[in-house]
């Protein structure tokens, strides 16, 4: 069982690594919108734009 | 969506007849209701954006708002004088802003405004939110203007304005990041913690290695310490502020509980000794935190909304500085500066008038519905619309001295005297509260007395197994809940206590115009006199009325319906009373009967008062009647006859003519209607109400209605309504469909069954474990699992309410507000919305 004097300081080290994360998500505003990506991702311009109506688009 | 041709493809709202607008959208002819939605859909099409009525899920309605004066004066943020107050530089050339969009209500709406703002050259990046309809846009200054990107936004439909940082959003956004930030926190605390906790409760029964329990000890001591100092600081600063208000809240045990078991589990981490609790207190510190995470997201939605509401200062003003017009914003006026106020702008602050005369809108700070005259040396009060011609003001009050920041605080200490149920409910939780504090301690002192070790541990078990957890979990989870499900429905509740009321209601009362009915006059009948040609007198009447804002004025135009007016020479209005003019060198006059009989030679007896009517005549004879109604909502006669399957009593008080009132009374089957009441006899009336025993709601929407809203128990304000009306509600029905008031009330009363089995299985839980806990049966770990399972419970029955369905929820978004069909020229719509609610004055109140 003298594993776990290794293990369990290694799973706190982990732990802060995800809180530093999570905190990281918060300050980049992963946060701040938790409704529209889930919509944003069904829509998508795979489709061929139509001949009569060309895209101004420029490229991104 | 509308797949026939009678509704427009665009917004769905119905094709008038004879109207004819289309747009080719992917090979398929559109109808089109009015230029607005073609010009939008165009502006879609020729940018190669119809995936949005693919992907939308809802219906845009907002396309009417584009108003050629409005795109004029997105110029104006070009400014950097105006600029300052809400762009940030973030580069050399490159600025940022926020911006509230207004008219999102599907993703799609998202995916379209930005696809069609990143289409632009010089935008760098341009972000919605979906969940609060904010926008951040990062342009390159030296390519594109803020204004063009405004127009953008406004050419396909929906409107943007700067979003002032230094508003509440901020510290929304503040509060939310902190909130989130403690709960991850502590989440991962418990997570871990629990880990640890469950090696060592196995561990007690199993054996284990001595070394190895205070190392685990030890690390969950480390882990809980950040949860204790950093997550559970709201408990602590709450408590801290109870004890010195002398009061004492649901923080008071909470703070104790999580105090305590950390002390004593410290004590027993340092010594070896005892038990230690570090789970209870992560696990309890995250499941607080979670509730008040959710309640604070209702509740910043609501703010949110209202912040949208209140938009009655403009954010910018002309200053006139030795004959020459700069734009400031508004923020930088002073006291003695000349302003100028072009007719149909908002006044920016209080000041007396030293160039010109006008009639200023009033409606939405005195409730005076009509404008009012002004001349050189009045005062006029910021936030009233100017009308007719240019003013020069010297300012006199700004910011915080103005009349409506006083309105406002007024409103605001209305505000927070009211909730008296929410006062009820903090007592009887500081009372419990008191009692669970009173049983820990003598607890305590009977075990100390009696020399027991454990009399610390049973104290501290007392205390986190009676944590009015279950208790302070019960209301507001469900109240959370029910409210979210509200606000998707377009019922805005911005008090707590107003759902929990609502499921108590015995008595509706609503006001009449713009409440029951739509608030907008419409021409019923023409009465001929004379053997005048109809034709001829409505085309004379609308050729009058072209020089009028009046609502009258309006619905006579849309029922002539054609431009071939005549020309009218010598017009001259008498705004809320009549016009002159001269037609074919034959002098006219229009207007209520008053007017008539001082303009005219015509001999009193030949005119006669009756319901809303105006009048058209010549110098000598009357030649036609004009009689007007008050639309009625569409919804309102199911409304009251579900109100009244509930058992509900519905009432309307009103301030128009009984005879009206009767009639209307007599439409839609209810049975006490009272009419020609004055604010003051609308008080009364609540009063007497109430004094026998009534818990009325109140659904108004006018100034007048203010005062008996913020009476009545529960105070329903329409989302077309007055500001003040609302700012005075309870809840608002942004949806102005009268349906969902009964949805609201289903809800409430289920809210409150669920608030009931919630709150009596939160008593029996106690009635059982506080004894067992007393009596030392309890050890704290079981305390803290007993203490979460039932927390668990009481949630999962509060989510219970988001599931259900709603009887009436109708997919009808198109019957609702509809300005813009009616209202060809809406261009002063904001300004003109309110006078239409009281306008039955202009032609009855003589």
């Amino acid at each position: 069982m003298n594993i776990l004097y290794l293990l369990i300081p290694l799973g706190l080290l982990l732990l802060g690594i995800a809180v530093w994360g999570f905190m990281w998500a918060v300050h980049n505003g992963q946060f701040d919108d938790l409704e529209g990506p889930a919509h944003r991702i069904l829509m998508d311009d795979d489709e061929p734009p139509s001949v009569d109506a060309p895209l101004k688009d420029k490229d991104k | 969506m509308s797949k026939d041709n009678q509704h427009c493809f665009h917004c769905d709202l119905p094709v008038p007849k004879g109207i004819d607008y289309s747009v080719n959208i992917d090979n398929v002819v559109r109808s089109m209701c009015c230029p607005g939605c073609k010009a939008v859909a165009q502006a879609i099409v020729d940018n190669g954006l119809t995936h949005y009525y693919q992907y939308r899920t809802d219906n845009n309605n907002l396309s009417r708002q584009l108003v050629p004066e409005e795109l004029a004066n997105l110029d104006l943020y070009d400014n950097p004088a105006i600029q300052k107050n809400f762009v940030r530089h973030s580069g050399e050339s490159n600025k940022q802003a926020a911006l509230i969009l207004e008219g999102i209500v599907c993703a799609a709406c998202v995916w379209l405004s930005e696809r069609h703002v990143m289409q632009l050259p010089g935008v760098k990046s341009f972000q919605v939110n979906y969940s609060t309809h904010r926008a951040q846009v990062e342009w390159d200054e030296d390519q594109i203007k803020l204004s063009q990107i405004l127009r953008a936004i406004t050419e396909i439909g929906y409107r943007a304005h700067p979003l002032d940082p230094k508003r509440q959003e901020v510290l929304y956004r503040k509060e939310r990041s902190q909130s989130i930030r403690r709960m991850a926190v502590a989440g991962f605390g418990a997570m871990q913690v629990m880990m640890l906790a469950v090696a060592l409760y196995a561990g007690d029964y199993q054996g284990m290695d001595v070394n190895l329990e205070r190392f685990f000890r030890w690390v969950s001591l480390l882990i809980t310490t950040p949860v204790l100092l950093y997550s559970a600081r709201p408990f602590f600063i709450g408590a801290w502020r109870d004890l010195k208000l002398r009061s004492l809240g649901m923080d008071v045990p909470v703070a104790l509980a999580i105090a305590g078991a950390y002390a004593a589990s410290f004590w027993g981490t340092a010594t070896n000794s005892g038990e230690v609790y570090f789970d209870s207190v992560t696990m309890f510190t995250f499941f607080l935190l979670t509730g008040r995470y959710l309640e604070m997201m209702a509740r910043q939605r609501a703010g949110r909304a209202a912040e949208e509401l209140v938009k009655l200062i403009p954010a910018m003003a002309m200053r006139i500085v030795v004959n020459e017009q700069e734009i400031i914003a508004v923020s930088d006026l002073s006291e003695g500066d000349i302003i100028l106020v072009k007719p149909g702008e908002s006044i920016p602050a209080d000041g007396f008038i030293c160039k010109g005369t006008s009639s200023v809108d009033e409606s939405l700070l005195t409730g005076e519905s009509l404008p009012i005259r002004y001349k050189v040396g009045d005062r006029v009060i910021g936030g009233s619309v100017n009308i007719e011609s240019a003013l020069q003001l010297e300012v006199k009050a700004i910011g915080q001295n103005t009349v409506l920041a006083s309105i406002q605080r007024l409103l605001e200490r209305a505000q927070s005297e009211k909730p008296r149920l929410a006062k009820l409910a903090d007592k009887v939780a500081s009372r419990f509260v008191f009692a669970i504090l009173l049983v820990a301690l003598s607890v305590g002192l009977f075990w100390w007395s009696a020399g027991s070790a454990d009399a610390f541990w049973i104290v501290i078990s007392v205390l986190v197994v009676t944590c009015p957890c279950a208790l302070s979990l019960a209301t507001p989870t469900a109240l959370t809940v029910a409210t979210g499900q509200l606000t998707r429905l377009g019922i805005l509740t911005t008090r707590g206590h107003a759902l929990e009321t609502l499921s108590k209601v015995t008595h509706m009362v609503f006001d009449k115009t713009g409440t029951l009915t739509e608030g907008k006059l419409k021409l019923v009948e023409v009465k001929i006199l004379l053997q005048s040609n109809r034709d001829e007198c409505l085309r004379i009447a609308a050729s009058l009325e072209q020089f009028s804002e009046h609502p009258v004025a309006k619905s006579i135009l849309l029922a002539y319906g054609k431009t071939n007016t005549h020309i009218v020479s010598e017009a001259q209005n008498s705004p809320g009373r009549g016009l002159k003019g001269k037609v074919n060198r034959e002098t006219f006059f229009i207007g209520n009967s008053n007017f008539i009989r001082e303009q005219t030679q015509i001999s009193p007896e030949q005119i006669k008062d009756s319901r809303i009517q105006v009048l058209l005549a010549t110098q000598t004879d009357v030649l036609a009647v004009f009689q007007f109604e008050d639309v009625l909502r569409t919804s309102s006669k199911q409304t009251i006859s579900n109100l009244n399957e509930l058992g509900i009593k519905t009432l309307i008080l009103s301030g128009d003519r009984q005879a009206t009132v009767d009639q209307l009374a007599q439409q839609l089957n209810i049975s006490h209607a009272i009419g020609e009441l004055s604010p003051q006899q609308k008080l009364d009336k609540l009063n007497e109400l109430q004094s026998s025993g009534a818990v009325v709601a109140m659904v108004g929407d006018g100034i007048n209605d203010a005062p008996v809203l913020s009476k009545a128990q529960v105070s329903i304000a329409m989302g077309q309504g007055t500001q003040i009306a609302q700012a005075s509600a309870d809840m608002i029905l942004l949806s102005n469909d009268l349906v969902h008031l009964v949805d609201g009330l289903h809800m409430s009363r289920r809210m409150q069954a669920i608030i009931r089995q919630n709150l009596a299985w939160a008593l029996v839980y106690n009635v059982i474990a506080i004894p067992l806990a007393a009596v030392g049966w309890v050890a704290p770990w079981m305390a803290a699992i007993g203490m979460s399972a039932s927390s668990l419970l009481v949630v999962m029955n509060a989510l219970r309410l988001s599931n259900g369905r709603l009887n009436n929820t109708r997919v009808n978004n198109a019957g609702v507000n509809r300005v813009g069909i009616d209202d060809p020229d809406s261009q002063h719509n904001q300004a003109k919305q309110n006078e239409g609610l009281d306008l039955d004055q202009r032609v009855v109140s003589e």
